[in-house]
């Protein structure tokens, strides 16, 4: 027993069980649950029933079959690699996409430290620049698969992506100063300290009451970076049919998507964290007496049913508007984001230098 | 292979071919390899039916194109002239597969037209009301089709369901969705079934309930009007020059419409507006089918209100089968009844062309006969056979993005476009 608590004790094996646990039971199930939840949200919206057929006997659960029948399905597919594709590269691809599409909730803490013992796998201290090194890293995936494919249609997408990511990186960065600036320091544990707090007693300090501009920057710069709609010319179905992994299929192609979806989770988890509190619960300071497992399993809850909610907007939001054209992307981003996101830099060091 | 390999086009390739309408850049310089070619279709999801689009880009926009058809001919000419007169109207059904009334409807006025009959009113009421749903149908597919490739993907799923009340109707008419084969020489094949009408106007109630809504979620969106404003822009001139017509001659502000110009059934006494466009650009094209599906149920409103009772079949011995009453009672209708089964119908010698507004534009058949049981010629003028040739003037110079835009506002259908 004493081997058992000293071991758990070892800083090395608390990071690998907080992966397992942030991985295994919260972000993969999320993102998988997310193919599902698009599915079923999107046939809400268009007067439809969506799947309901994947069936063990006469069990259906809802259509929550079809994420084992999808997962299984694809496993099962032919793993094709087209004549004349860079082997390497295309086989590569997939997993550059998956990871950063994972490493991101790294830096994410889903409930409050209890002494010095962090539900964050890693409170490094750059903070959200590993997130901008994280999602650059996955610009690569999008352009090798669309590189290595030898298909026309897959480097249209792929030189698409990676305009478009790089791009939208800037604006990413830039969105956050006023963040940094108002919760002075980049460092993910500072920030969500820093929105427990309330003014008057009365309204939570999130980022999206101290920095709306840069929230609604930082939400649609992120969104393009993860090229879901309405910024999906990188896969533009209806032109370049399936833009970067066109070619793909089996597994490798459910990487891909299953990297999308996860990649909702993260960016809702992302925003529910520098911008709605994380895991802060409002107006808890006034329960003074609460148990701590209580508060913990309070702030695990409020974090994911933010995340979920902001999923669920994600998804509402694919559903409801068109797509850019990839020009417009591009337009939208240095023409319009741009000046916004500098300007809520300088009004933002303005304020904090007035009030100071 | 390399990148630059697949990018890179020899000046053999460039060289001027003669197809109609087709635009090819100019051979580029020396080692020079900015022009890259892709195919579009005939297997690519945007090109609905089955055509051929050879597309020259540089970067990302276009340079040239040429658009090649015949993916889905079947020979509808060809086979007409080896048919009775009457086998043709199931293969109209197959050409524009999307308003097979409106087809069935046009050949049928033809040969009519060369009897020199005229159907009773009842059955050229009922051939507008069912004319009208049907191009309410064609319409809604389009538009549904034209937001889906702009990213509508809900716009889509909602006006499919509203079509699906119309086929519904005519599925109680003609027992069939699609290929309903309905009308006959002098008449239709059926009358409505009881109750029918008051069916139209509640479905047409719920209809008109999905284009507002529809046109609510896209029709003023930002982002729709950014990628369909000044795509595939046509000037008047060069409109009529490539003999458009519908609502494509329409949105580019030419109020020509078959159904005033040469009003055929009872267009006259009915009272609709023409929409037209303004620049003629895909917005435009889009504005105006979701304005004539708003008068199209205000047409069939009032042919409701007009319709009178009375047979829907003409009473000309040369023209329908006679009653079974008499087929089994006398031996003039046996006789009759056995000649119209082996020889068919033997219209005058001479030969004719009737258009009508079809869905899409100006659908005509143009019919020959020498007497005999069969067609001599039976040629159709499909709309959108002018429209694809005019593609590469719509598309040059946008980027290969409007290229689905553009496709899906001119409405190809390739079974009216190839036959």
């Amino acid at each position: 027993m004493q081997l058992v608590l000293e071991f758990l004790a070892l800083s090395f094996v608390q990071d690998v069980l907080k992966i397992l646990f942030i991985l295994l039971l919260f972000a993969m199930p999320l993102g998988t649950f997310m193919t599902l939840m698009e599915r079923k949200w999107s046939a809400a919206v268009q007067d439809r029933i969506g799947p309901n057929r994947a069936n063990i006997g006469s069990y259906r659960g809802r259509g929550l079959l079809h994420i084992a029948a999808d997962a299984l399905k694809s496993i099962f597919k032919e793993d094709l690699i087209p004549r004349g594709a860079d082997k390497f590269l295309y086989t590569i691809a997939p997993f550059f996409s998956f990871m950063s599409a994972v490493a991101v909730f790294a830096i994410i803490p889903i409930a409050g430290p209890i002494g010095d013992f962090k539900f964050q796998v890693t409170d490094v201290q750059p903070g959200l620049l590993f997130i901008f090194a994280i999602t650059s890293l996955g610009v690569y995936g999008a352009v090798l698969a669309g590189a290595s494919s030898n298909s026309k249609f897959a480097l249209f997408g792929g030189t698409r992506a990676s305009a478009q990511m790089i791009s939208y990186e800037v604006f990413l960065g830039l969105s956050l100063m006023g963040l940094f600036m108002v919760y002075g320091s980049t460092q993910v544990s500072i920030i969500v300290e820093g929105q427990g707090e309330h003014w008057f007693g009365l309204i939570p300090k999130w980022g999206v009451f101290t920095q709306p501009l840069g929230f609604v920057v930082f939400f649609t710069a992120l969104i393009a970076e993860t090229k879901r709609a309405p910024f999906d010319a990188p896969e533009g179905e209806s032109e370049i049919v399936a833009g970067y992994f066109v070619e793909y299929s089996g597994m490798r192609w459910s990487s891909f998507m299953l990297a999308e979806y996860i990649a909702i989770v993260g960016v809702a988890a992302l925003i529910t964290t520098l911008f709605f509190g994380g895991y802060q619960v409002p107006w808890l300071y006034h329960w003074e007496s609460a148990p701590q497992w209580l508060v913990t399993l309070l702030q695990f809850g409020k974090f994911t049913s933010f995340t979920f909610i902001l999923c669920w907007f994600q998804i509402q939001i694919r559903w409801t508007v068109p797509k850019f054209r990839f020009d417009q992307t591009m337009a939208l981003g240095w023409k319009k984001l741009l000046p916004v996101a500098l300007l809520n830099t300088v009004v933002t060091a303005i304020i904090i230098v007035a009030l100071a | 292979m390399s990148t630059s390999e697949l990018t890179t086009i020899s000046a053999e390739e460039l060289k001027p071919i003669h197809l109609p309408g087709a635009i090819i850049p100019a051979p580029p310089e020396e080692s020079d390899t900015s022009i890259m070619r892709i195919e579009i279709g005939p297997a690519h999801p945007a090109m609905h039916g089955i055509v051929r689009l050879t597309t020259y880009l540089d970067g990302e926009q276009i340079v040239g194109m040429v658009p090649e058809i015949g993916y889905l001919h079947r020979g509808f000419e060809k086979e007409s002239e080896n048919s009775k007169w009457i086998q043709v109207i199931p293969y109209t059904d197959r050409l524009n597969y999307v308003s097979p009334v409106l087809n069935n409807i046009g050949y049928s006025m033809a040969v009519e037209k060369l009897f020199g009959v005229e159907i009773p009113r009842r059955a050229q009421f009922a051939r507008v009301i069912m004319g009208e749903i049907s191009r309410i149908t064609d319409h809604l597919t389009c538009l549904a089709a034209c937001a889906m490739e702009v990213g509508g993907f809900t716009f889509f799923l909602w006006f499919i369901k509203a079509r699906e009340y119309l086929y519904e109707l005519l599925e109680q008419v003609t027992g069939g969705r699609v290929t309903i084969n309905w009308t006959r020489f002098g008449g239709n094949g059926t009358d409505f079934p009881d109750g029918f009408l008051k069916e139209v106007e509640v479905r047409l109630e719920k209809v008109q309930e999905v284009i507002e809504e529809g046109d609510q979620l896209v029709t003023r969106n930002k982002i729709f009007i950014d990628r369909m404003k000044n795509i595939g822009v046509l000037s008047k001139d060069r409109a009529i020059s490539y003999g458009f017509t519908g609502p494509l001659l329409r949105a580019c502000g030419v109020p020509y419409d078959i159904r005033r110009a040469d009003p055929h059934l009872v267009y006259d006494e009915l009272d609709f507006e023409i929409p037209i466009g303004e620049v003629g650009d895909s917005y435009d094209r889009f504005l105006v089918r979701m304005e004539e599906m708003r008068q199209s149920i205000s047409i069939i409103e009032q042919a409701i209100d007009k319709i009178p009772y009375g047979p829907v079949m003409t009473r000309e011995r040369y023209l329908g089968y006679p009653d079974k009453k008499e087929v089994y009672g006398s031996i003039e209708g046996l006789i009759d009844h056995f000649k119209m089964v082996m020889e068919g119908h033997h219209p005058p010698a001479g030969e004719v062309y009737q258009p009508i507004e079809g869905g899409n534009g100006e659908l005509g058949f143009y019919l020959v006969s020498d007497g005999s049981g069969d067609p001599v010629k039976c040629r159709v003028r499909p709309p959108c056979f002018n429209y694809v040739q005019a593609m590469p003037e719509l598309a040059l110079g946008h980027y290969v993005a409007d290229v689905v835009a553009i496709f899906g506002s001119i409405n190809m259908i390739g079974g009216e476009l190839d036959r």
